[in-house]
């Protein structure tokens, strides 16, 4: 036998870790102070956050009035964030002139929208189809029927009087609805072979995108009824809503370009050669893996859709942030932070649809990944 | 050309059911030319493949072999001469061109499984939304060829959980179901791992003993002496020889041939 050879004789056994991988202190070590560098920078951001935080709680809660209180606590000297403001307008932010009789109207569509959405973007939840069905054909038409009335013996609510969250959702919700399935077909023109089709959605989607979304709303409003019949008119809301959605439509298109761009040529290929129409190797083979590449752009192209909703107060509509900013002059509650409570108050209201919307998006990401794969 | 491998699958092949049509054309293709933009690819191609025959396409990278069968279903276009497939001519009519697709099978290099969709849901598109044919009748179908290719425990699985040769037969069976009158092979084992070239060459054998109607892109030159009928040799665009596998490949006429055949053959 010569030197090289080996062979095990005996198994090694399995002896405990000489120093502790795991606990706070080692974390802390490892994350906080594993270097000098590392060991300033920590402690700059400790001594930053107690510059910062204890103000803000001060701010935000000690000092703050809360609900329920008076105009008088909000006017005394170094007060804090006057919620009280918010509690007592709270019924504007969310309706704006909306009449207040007839607020079960809004009501009713909130508590539809929501019995309706959760079951939809719940995975396990069986009847997608019906969900769906539901949702994208019943519910705006029973929507509009509830919100705007004049039939069924309901008061006629004029778009005018709509306001507040009302409109920042039903602008953002429709926008959504329509942005992406236009954008998909804008996708799919400017990919098509046809050069009528193909030239109209380049020139659709390179036109809106070099203009600003105020641009779009202005033309929505001022040009839109020159170039309709005499005497009619197009509801303000209305020219919001397609002015917001085609703005939108062009920026997703070019984000779901993106993902079939992605796709892999054999792809097109494969569904080609087995015979698949157009329509179908587009439907079944491209999109599916298409949009699921562009999650993260869509969801974007979502969120700053949903916080442009805020500029349709250019049109003459008073969504939340308006109607924020309207309240915020009201005399009855003249205070110091009277407006600087009402701006946080929309913050956080934007704040928290836009981060449920990122975090479903992740949600879906991780499981469409480990969906097919190893 | 390191992938060239002359490994041959060890079983004496079944001749009863191959029988090369004397009257029946399958393909059919005549003075036909294509160009990218200025480059000359494909030169005055003409081929005329008889129903059941098995012709295996050789040549240098570059030569034209794999733009020769993807014109026959038009992935490619040519812009001169005629091709007829099952006696329809294919043109810009994309009617035709889908008619001709439904009954030519074709398998690519690399699989091009449909990654988001189960092997059976690969199976099973194309006969249910080309052909009309009902769910589970289509599942019946896939399931009988699944295990034609060996592997009907997986057709609940996505593509990305098989193995390389596990996805060329699913790729194979994907085409079958559509029950085709021809098919194309585009290298089909040419981005396989060594240890799986046989499993796919022992399906596609068995299919050539069906006397099913097949063009073949390969280098697998085992396989040409084994299944095929006609051996064509392709270089810069054109056909430069053509022949019987024996006499292809013991007796080559041309120089690029004869070439082509010391580099490959040891």
């Amino acid at each position: 036998m010569t030197d090289m050879a080996f062979v095990r004789s005996e198994i090694a056994p399995a002896k405990p870790a000489p120093v502790r991988t795991s606990g706070l202190v080692v974390w802390a070590r490892k994350n906080l102070f594993a270097s000098v560098g590392d060991t300033v920078l920590t402690l700059l951001a400790v001594l930053f956050l107690i510059w910062v935080i204890p103000p803000l709680l001060n701010f935000l809660v000690f000092r703050a009035v809360p609900p329920g209180g008076t105009v008088e606590q909000c006017r005394v000297e170094n007060v804090g964030a006057c919620w009280a403001y918010i509690a007592s307008e709270i019924e504007f932010f969310i309706y704006g002139f909306y009449p207040m009789a007839e607020y079960w109207r809004p009501n009713t569509v909130f508590a539809l929208f929501a019995l309706l959405l959760v079951p939809l973007l719940w995975p396990r939840v069986p009847f997608k189809l019906a969900n769906a069905l539901l949702f994208f054909i019943p519910f705006p038409i029973i929507a509009v029927i509830l919100l705007a009335g004049g039939t069924f013996g309901l008061r006629y609510v004029p778009t005018e009087q709509w306001g507040g969250l009302l409109v920042t959702l039903i602008i953002s919700v429709v926008g959504i609805c329509c942005a992406l399935p236009l954008g998909i077909l804008l996708a799919l023109g400017r990919q098509s072979k046809l050069p009528i089709v193909k030239t109209l959605c380049i020139c659709f989607i390179e036109l809106v995108r070099s203009v600003p979304l105020i641009t779009v709303l202005f033309m929505a409003s001022i040009m839109l009824p020159l170039f309709m019949p005499q005497g009619t008119t197009v509801d303000k809301l209305v020219r919001a809503l397609v002015g917001v959605t085609l703005f939108s439509s062009a920026y997703m298109a070019e984000v779901v370009r993106g993902g079939m761009q992605a796709v892999g040529r054999g792809q097109y290929e494969a569904a080609a050669a087995l015979g698949l129409g157009y329509w179908r190797r587009m439907g079944f083979i491209i999109l599916p893996q298409a949009l699921k590449h562009v999650i993260p752009g869509i969801v974007g192209t979502f969120i700053s859709l949903f916080k442009d909703t805020s500029l349709v107060y250019i049109v003459g509509m008073k969504d939340l942030l308006e109607a924020v900013k309207t309240k915020n002059d009201a005399i009855e509650w003249a205070a110091p932070t009277q407006a600087v409570t009402g701006y946080i108050f929309a913050a956080a209201v934007f704040w928290a649809f836009c981060f449920s919307i990122s975090r479903y998006s992740r949600y879906w990401e991780n499981r469409l990944n480990t969906g097919h794969k190893r | 050309m390191s992938d060239v491998s002359v490994a041959t699958v060890e079983r004496s092949i079944d001749t009863s059911q191959m029988k090369v049509s004397q009257t029946e054309v399958a393909v059919e293709i005549i003075g036909m030319n294509k160009w990218y933009a200025d480059f000359h690819v494909l030169r005055d191609i003409n081929l005329k493949v008889m129903k059941g025959e098995r012709i295996v396409i050789a040549g240098p990278s570059g030569s034209g072999k794999s733009t020769l069968i993807r014109c026959i279903n038009r992935l490619e276009e040519h812009q001169q001469g005629q091709i007829i497939v099952n006696g329809t001519e294919l043109t810009s009519d994309l009617r035709r061109v889908d008619e001709v697709r439904r009954e030519v099978g074709m398998v690519f290099q690399h699989f091009n499984l449909f990654p988001h969709l189960t092997i059976m849901q690969n199976l099973t598109l194309a006969p249910i939304w080309v052909r009309g044919i009902p769910k589970a009748e289509a599942e019946a179908t896939a399931m009988k060829y699944l295990e034609r290719v060996r592997i009907p425990e997986q057709a609940s699985k996505f593509p990305g959980q098989l193995s390389g040769g596990q996805q060329q037969r699913v790729a194979i069976a994907r085409s079958l179901c559509m029950n085709p009158q021809i098919m194309l092979f585009d290298e089909p084992t040419s981005a396989l791992d060594p240890e799986m070239v046989k499993e796919v060459l022992e399906v596609m054998i068995s299919l050539a003993e069906e006397g099913m109607t097949m063009l073949c892109v390969t280098h697998e030159m085992g396989f040409a002496r084994q299944v095929a009928n006609r051996v064509i040799f392709m270089d810069q665009g054109q056909i430069i020889e053509q022949n019987e596998p024996e006499a292809f490949f013991s007796n080559p006429q041309h120089e690029r041939t004869k070439l082509f055949l010391s580099q490959i053959l040891h």
